[in-house]
């Protein structure tokens, strides 16, 4: 089933610059997605479409049903319920623990408090730090940090996981361990993933769907692509 | 019940943020304490203002004193001249019998007077006009009669105080709305610092899909404390305040016609004003910061 539907999306910042131009994708439910692309040549703002943080110029883009181009200001909340979205710099609330950053994302949406403890629990053991639930973000490495985020963004059971790269600030041992941890909801929960990236190492080792962005426009969309697009052209 | 929740997650981290911010939290309270004790007072100052004033009016009388030879018939026509006369609210006789019962009964140095053996006083007509504008007018009308001595009333006094009075109201109203223009930029300035200092978190309940009211809920309510807060100072000053004034001054500023309104329960209605105006001036400053600042 199709989740994600974009036709001939454009994005054209006020300042002028066309940072995604003439952009057609579709992407299924339960797929794991790469979307990579040299630095400015606009992965984020592909992604900010999706979840309505930028308005596309013209085009068409569809996530779970909602037509992100014509979604009111008002509604975008509507559309936020549906997703998840990971970030590089986690978004933590410094004062808050583990726990209470995970609930946080509930309690704004007014769930009773009942409800809320067995989702925050369920969340933090899914992203394995059921022995850190009352720490600070102070308190936590990196890689523990973004899994607080990813737990976060999780636990309202979203259909969709949007990541930016959420691996940038982390060493590659880690950033392992997060991809593996992104994997592994991905198949056990059936949560859809898009993650930008940089990692080369990384998007070839797991050989999965691959979005390749030039200067705003998508030069490549493979299967089970990987990172160098001159040689995997070459070889073929 | 979801609301409920989120109310009541509201009122909890708009309390967290005042103390959070405590200093600036603490300006934005004593502009509100100030405005409101000057509110509080010109509220006072109007309302026995326009009582001292319907007091006067009330008393917009002439005093006509008859020559000592007049003639029963001769008051009773100018009685009925004045009776019929449509600026004329009431035309009332009062003879010299009756004045010297009054005043023996106001003070006891008057008893004396009966040890004069005749009644020097003189009979009168008591006019009371419609308007005060009427006054001068219908005075010099009453002195052209034969047998009228003299016609008395407050010879400007009157209109000259309630002009004043007017004036004075005006300029409180007038003080008073600038000052409620500046506390409610000063409540959307501190909002404003909360707003940014709470950047993450609101960036945060925007992605998780917190909707726009959910978001604002908070930072009005927040603008709502301060003004709360800001009215419980000028609440106790406006209650102890005017009934130790009315108290220290039995109700009496000068004379009979100028006296201070009864406490109860207009120190209530006053109070109640100060509240609303303190919370909705509240509301009104972060409710603007937010928009402003929010962009939601
Ligand atoms: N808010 C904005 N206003 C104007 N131009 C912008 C804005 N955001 C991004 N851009 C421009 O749009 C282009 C694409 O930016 P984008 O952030 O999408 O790139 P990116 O692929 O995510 O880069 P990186 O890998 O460095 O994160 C860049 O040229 C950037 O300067
Ligand atoms: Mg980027």
């Amino acid at each position: 089933m199709r989740l994600i539907k974009v036709e001939y999306a454009y994005k054209i910042y006020k300042n002028g610059t066309t940072a995604v131009a003439d952009l057609s994708v579709s992407i299924d439910k339960g797929e794991f997605v790469f979307v990579i692309g040299s630095t400015g040549s606009g992965k984020s703002t592909f992604i900010k479409m999706l979840y309505r943080e930028e308005k596309p110029t013209k085009g068409k883009v569809i996530v779970g049903g909602i037509d992100v181009a014509k979604l009111r200001n008002s509604k975008v909340y509507k559309l936020r319920r549906k997703l998840g979205v990971v970030f590089q710099d986690f978004k933590l609330l410094p004062k808050l623990t583990v726990y209470e950053n995970v609930a946080f994302a509930l309690e704004t949406l007014g769930l009773p408090n009942s409800e809320i403890r067995p989702k925050v629990l369920r969340a933090i053991e899914a992203v394995g730090l059921k022995e850190k639930t009352r720490n600070l973000p102070s308190q936590l490495s990196g890689g523990e940090q973004q899994r607080v985020s990813i737990a976060r963004a999780l636990v309202n059971d979203p259909k969709l996981l949007i990541c930016d790269e959420p691996t940038g600030n982390l060493d590659p041992e880690t950033s392992k361990e997060i991809v593996a941890l992104l994997d592994k909801i991905n198949k056990e929960l059936g949560t859809t993933i898009i993650m930008a990236t940089h990692d080369k190492e990384l998007v070839n080792r797991m050989k999965k769907r691959v979005l390749v962005i030039e200067d705003g426009v998508l030069a490549r969309d493979d299967q089970k692509g990987s990172y160098k697009v001159h040689e995997s052209v070459k070889n073929s | 019940m979801k609301a409920l929740r989120i109310l009541k997650r509201s009122i909890r981290d708009s309390f967290k943020s005042v103390f959070r911010n405590f200093s600036l939290s603490m300006a934005s309270i004593v502009c509100t304490t100030i405005t409101l004790i000057l509110v509080a007072i010109s509220l006072f100052l109007t309302y026995n203002v326009r009582q001292v004033t319907t007091n006067l009016e009330s008393e917009l009388t002439i005093v006509v004193y008859f020559k000592g030879d007049v003639t029963e018939k001769q008051e009773e026509e100018i009685q009925n001249d004045m009776k019929t006369n449509p600026k004329i609210e009431s035309a009332k006789l009062k003879t010299k019998e009756e004045w010297k019962a009054e005043m023996k009964k106001s003070s006891e140095e008057f008893a004396l007077i009966d040890d004069l053996g005749v009644n020097p006083l003189l009979d009168s007509l008591i006019v009371k006009v419609q308007d005060v504008k009427d006054l001068n007018e219908v005075a010099e009308k009453l002195k052209k009669y034969e047998y009228v001595e003299s016609a008395r009333y407050g010879e400007g006094m009157v209109e000259n105080i309630i002009s004043i009075f007017d004036v004075l109201s005006y300029g409180a109203i007038g003080i008073v709305g600038a000052l409620v223009l500046v506390t409610a930029f000063l409540i959307g300035n501190t909002i404003k610092l909360t707003i940014f200092s709470r950047k993450t978190e609101i960036e945060i309940m925007r992605l998780v899909g917190a909707s726009n009211t959910a978001i604002k809920i908070p930072f009005v309510f927040e603008g709502f404390i301060l003004g709360i807060l800001g009215s419980i100072i000028p609440v106790v000053l406006s209650i102890y305040g005017y009934v130790f004034l009315y108290d220290q001054t039995g109700g009496y500023i000068s004379t009979k016609i100028i006296t201070l309104a009864t406490p109860f329960p207009l120190v209530f209605w006053v109070s109640a004003f100060l509240v609303i105006i303190g919370s909705v001036v509240g509301m009104f400053g972060s409710w603007r910061a937010v928009r402003k600042y929010l962009k939601i």
